[in-house]
């Protein structure tokens, strides 16, 4: 009741949870909205009308056009949904754990384990994100795991960092020292007391990172080292619109489609984590728990 | 102060290493006959066939244990090579320092209107808080913090140089190239528009100009909604601060507690996040680049890894490192010099 009030007197995060409900249902009804081809091994693999390399206008049988190669932009945006959401979800999910896991493990034990762990993350942050990705996928191989795996090696050190510090704090709080003279174990204390307590700004943080892991895999993918050519995945049909960009006979827009469409679609749903993130974060505010208590 | 500087700098090492043996175990994931290239001295190498490769294996040991690899890798690192470049058909290390002044010049470029823009925009919003002015910031940033930089940069391009056709792309018109390279040009740092200045050349400075308000736009516009998000916040708290109610109540003008008691202390975040912008940045360079078709090490980064080159990539990858933690270093620096609580050491 309180987070739909909070809704509607908050336009903006209203407007977030709207588009991203929108995504979700364009997503899981991928298979009924489009027409999939006898010879599509996958339905990720997306169908192409021939091999003639320039982009073709909307038309009746491509809603939205074709772009370079053929490859049909509604059915690549449909399924590429699906991309985006294993994509965000899945590296952010991994990613987060794993930084949990390690900024617990430093935080909790201190000392020498806290000097080495945060030594190694530091060394991992010195490594730009995308460049870094970009040469772990250049390594794996092109494909959507490879590209996930690169996204997740470089993408936990945020993580950690933050509950890191999250229970630094927590653990000198009154109740977690009660716990330990009642003589709670480590992993009991852990896991009852101060984890729960210091997971809100991850969460906060890990909605905020959705949206980015979808930009940093398209951004991969419109370099030409992310999923396999023909692959339904937003960022390679931004790398397919790249060549048609100057248009033709003068006319400098003859190929917009190729280019709004996809480009549109990846700014809304990174729109819409942003927007849901922010909204989260003023919901989770402490300040804001604490009233409620 | 100074000592903290050398405690930091006796600590670069360590970074290092750690670093190289990341870069190092990810290349250990590739096979033997991959890694080969690494030791390529010129183009001609790699084609010598199979026997070849074969015995450049066992001559280089790639079959061996993981240390003594990587110690015979360090040492090659260290007397500078770093391996054929087969996408540019050079040295990586030739080819580095050939691009860098290109990037650095685009970087620093774009550097200046993030971090100015953002204080400016993000003060404004704070000190009008709530107000027409800080809504119409606030819908402007959270849009460009949501928009990709390659699809920015292709719509800056389609709407400027193939429609208006006012800012082409690359990095000099071919006329400037060539005078750039002539004789009478005199290359003081590889950087176009400081050259151009130096040399007294005002056509060439203004093509370099005209040649970088696009990508300087376009990397621009995507990480400073980021920034002004962080200032405004942090210049919001700030005002909220007991000390900027009681320079109020001294009497003194808005204009004074907002710029000498409230700013300076607001941009203690900001500096912060600037060491995580350069880094970020370096990763938009390589898009950016691309889609500019502007010749610098991004470009030459996103060549490589698209051609498997891996000596390239790992070179790369290994040199940005290192400006990178030289940027953090200088941070913290301002950091302290901006913030008096701040102690060092």
């Amino acid at each position: 009741m309180k987070t739909i009030r909070y809704l509607l007197k908050n336009q903006l995060a209203l407007t977030g949870v709207i588009l991203l409900l929108f995504f979700i249902v364009i997503g899981s009804l991928a298979p009924v909205i489009t027409h999939r081809e006898p010879y599509q091994t996958t339905p990720y693999q997306m169908p192409r009308s021939g091999f003639w390399q320039m982009p073709r206008a909307p038309s009746s049988e491509h809603p939205l056009g074709t772009t370079q190669g053929q490859y049909d932009i509604y059915y690549g945006l449909v399924w590429g949904t699906r991309t985006a959401f294993k994509i965000g979800l899945g590296v952010v999910a991994v990613g987060a754990a794993f930084g949990i896991v390690i900024g617990s493990i430093a935080a909790f034990y201190g000392g020498i384990v806290d000097e080495v762990v945060m030594r190694v993350v530091d060394v991992f942050m010195s490594f730009p994100f995308l460049i870094a990705a970009m040469v772990l996928t250049t390594i794996l191989g092109k494909g959507l795991y490879q590209m996930m795996i690169a996204l997740v090696s470089f993408g936990w050190m945020g993580y950690a960092r933050l509950i890191r510090s999250e229970i630094l704090h927590i653990k000198e709080v009154d109740y977690v020292q009660a716990a330990r003279a009642c003589g709670a174990s480590d992993l009991r204390l852990i896991r009852k007391h101060i984890l729960p307590n210091s997971l809100y700004p991850v969460l906060v943080q890990a909605t905020m990172n959705t949206g980015s892991m979808v930009l940093a895999a398209s951004a991969l993918s419109f370099l030409g080292v992310g999923t396999q050519v023909g692959y339904a995945d937003w960022g390679q049909l931004i790398a397919l619109a790249r060549n048609w960009i100057m248009g033709k006979g003068g006319n400098p827009f003859a190929f917009w489609y190729t280019l709004v469409y996809p480009g549109a679609a990846i700014f809304l749903f990174v729109l819409a984590w942003n927007l849901v993130g922010d909204a989260l974060r003023d919901i989770l505010d402490p300040r804001m728990r604490g009233k409620k208590a | 102060m100074i000592t903290y500087v050398v405690r930091r700098l006796l600590f670069l090492p360590l970074v290092l290493i750690g670093l190289s043996l990341l870069i190092f175990s990810m290349m250990m994931l590739l096979t033997p006959t991959q890694r080969v290239a690494v030791y390529a001295p010129d183009a001609g190498f790699m084609k010598g066939g199979a026997e070849f490769i074969k015995d450049q294996i066992e001559l280089y040991g790639l079959d061996d244990p993981f240390l003594i690899q990587y110690g015979r890798w360090i040492g090659n690192l260290f007397r500078g090579n770093l391996g054929w470049a087969e996408s540019y058909s050079m040295p990586v290390g030739e080819a580095l320092t050939q691009l860098f002044p290109a990037t650095a010049e685009l970087g620093l470029l774009a550097v200046l209107p993030i971090v100015l823009g953002a204080i400016w925009f993000g003060t404004k919003a704070a000190t009008h808080h709530n107000e027409p002015i800080d809504h119409s910031i606030r819908v402007f940033t959270i849009l460009g913090w949501s928009f990709p930089t390659y699809v920015f940069g292709l719509l800056v391009l389609m709407i400027f140089y193939a429609w208006l056709d006012w800012f082409p792309a690359g990095r000099l018109s071919h006329w400037a190239t060539m005078e750039v390279a002539s004789e009478g040009f005199h290359s003081y740092t590889g950087m176009n528009i400081l050259d151009a200045i130096l040399n007294g050349n005002g056509r060439v400075l203004l093509d370099a100009l005209r040649h970088l308000v696009l990508p300087v736009i376009t990397l621009a516009y995507v990480w400073w909604a980021g920034m002004v998000r962080i200032m405004r916040s942090s210049m919001l708290e700030t005002l909220r601060q007991d000390y900027v109610t009681t320079a109020r109540a001294k009497g003194l003008a808005e204009r004074v507690v907002e710029n000498r008691h409230a700013r300076r202390n607001a941009l203690l975040p900001v500096t912060t996040i600037a060491g995580i912008i350069v880094a970020q940045l370096m990763g938009g360079l390589v898009i950016t680049e691309t889609i500019f078709d502007y010749h610098g090490l991004g470009q030459f980064a996103a060549r490589a890894a698209q051609n498997l080159d891996f000596p390239a990539v790992l070179g790369f990858a290994l040199y940005f490192a290192v400006i990178l933690v030289f940027v953090n270093l200088i941070v913290d620096l301002l950091y302290a010099y901006l913030d008096p609580r701040v102690k060092l050491g």
